[in-house]
């Protein structure tokens, strides 16, 4: 076993974990925040997308132990004092889910996006989900989601 | 996944030093591959040996001519970097291109090019930009680094350190891309360099390698045209359930010229 300790949604957390599990797995069954899915397991669906000290990462790619000492945003982390985050109000408003199953990663993955470029054009967004699958919507009230969360969160 | 020992060392003596202790040890740069790879049971190292801690492997600058890119340098820093935009542009586009913004954010170009993916980016621009490989013993050049399907010049016991690119005169890169994995199917660099015209290619063989006759050819005449008589034999090429080797010979001239298009 090993020792880890990182910060998740701004609370410092330690545990002892195998070394092979992983983050992912650290954050679901470790810390019960199943917020972040498990889509394909196969890097390849983002519906495990967190923030790995302000950047998004997929978190079925990666070993808890490589956290230690990081900070680590999830989806549970976003909303402050019963608010919505202006992401979340965005995909809520627009109707950027069906299933909901991809969600919490497609909102990780925009707003890494948004921090980054904060008023980016569709073409942009579209590439950027590159990393996002979602099997109901067709993305494109996704698109218009991001677009009007990136334009609320100030962009 | 089977289980391991975990080492995260801070120093590249400290992680030589974890390897050769360990019976299998693994380096881990930024997990993209080998993490998938262990989920899936196709790996057992006794050991995995995270570089993420050691300071000196990060970090890109310029020094003189070259500019020189950490080994744990991310995908993600690469095509975020304005340095790099400035001196090598055609790199930078490379960069932006590889997997989906998630892995571009974990995955290193030391570690892309310790596995040498038959299918990857990065090693088409180390070959046709004369890159030199630099190591905890050594400097490798380009040219004798990629040996085979997964094969490297490095020893079982050597970590890159750094990769050294000289500053081209101008380079572009042009990819057909697997729409699911963003692997290339075909990648062409080409690059007018002090040393002359080179084209390397990523994804069609076993591993990158090089065009000698599009290269005299570029030489001559540094225009797509120049290369529309020019065929590469399928022969040896990659073949699978994406593109035969016929196609993949196919699209090398095709890429090439794309390349030459796409250069500044």
């Amino acid at each position: 076993m090993a020792k880890v300790s990182m910060t998740v949604n701004g609370q410092n957390v330690t545990r002892d974990v195998e070394p092979r599990t992983l983050l992912v797995e650290f954050l679901r069954q470790h810390l019960d925040l199943t917020g972040t899915h498990v889509g394909c397991d196969t890097s390849q669906c983002g519906a495990c997308v967190v923030h790995l000290d302000g950047r998004s990462v997929k978190a079925c790619t990666m070993l808890a132990v490589q956290c230690e000492g990081a900070k680590v945003m999830t989806i549970e982390g976003l909303a402050q004092n019963g608010e919505l985050h202006p992401m979340q109000a965005a995909f809520r408003e627009h109707h950027g889910l069906q299933c909901g199953f991809c969600t919490p990663g497609m909102i990780m993955s925009a707003i890494d996006l948004v921090q980054h470029n904060p008023s980016p054009s569709e073409d942009e967004i579209r590439h950027w989900l590159e990393g996002n699958l979602c099997r109901c919507t067709g993305y494109h009230n996704i698109v218009k989601a991001i677009k009007a969360g990136a334009a609320s969160m100030g962009g | 996944m089977y289980a391991f020992e975990f080492h995260r060392p801070s120093s590249v003596a400290d992680a030589i030093a974890a390897l050769k202790a360990a019976s299998d040890g693994k380096l881990m740069a930024g997990g993209q591959t080998l993490i998938p790879t262990l989920k899936q049971r196709l790996a057992q190292p006794s050991d995995v040996i995270d570089l993420g801690g050691i300071k000196e492997l990060h970090g890109i600058r310029q020094d003189g001519n070259s500019l020189v890119i950490g080994a744990m340098a991310k995908h993600g820093e690469v095509a975020g970097s304005d340095l790099v935009k400035s001196v090598i542009p055609g790199l930078h586009e490379l960069a932006g291109l590889i997997g989906d913004p998630q892995v571009r954010n974990r995955g290193t170009i030391g570690g892309s090019l310790a596995n040498s993916d038959p299918a990857a980016d990065y090693p088409a621009a180390v070959l046709a930009l004369n890159a030199t490989i630099k190591t905890d013993r050594r400097s490798i050049a380009a040219d004798d680094y990629f040996t085979g399907l997964f094969q490297t010049a490095l020893a079982d016991d050597e970590l890159i350190t750094a990769i050294s690119f000289p500053r081209p005169e101008a380079c572009g890169y042009a990819k057909f891309r697997n729409p699911a994995s963003r692997y290339a199917i075909v990648g062409v660099m080409v690059a007018r360099t002090g040393g002359g015209v080179r084209v390397a290619v990523t994804g069609a063989g076993p591993c990158a390698f090089r065009l000698p006759d599009f290269e005299r050819a570029l030489a001559g005449s540094f225009s797509a045209d120049a290369l529309a008589g020019l065929s590469v034999s399928p022969s040896g090429l990659n073949s699978d359930m994406h593109a035969s080797a016929e196609y993949r010979a196919h699209l090398v001239r095709v890429m090439a010229q794309r390349a030459v298009k796409a250069v500044r």
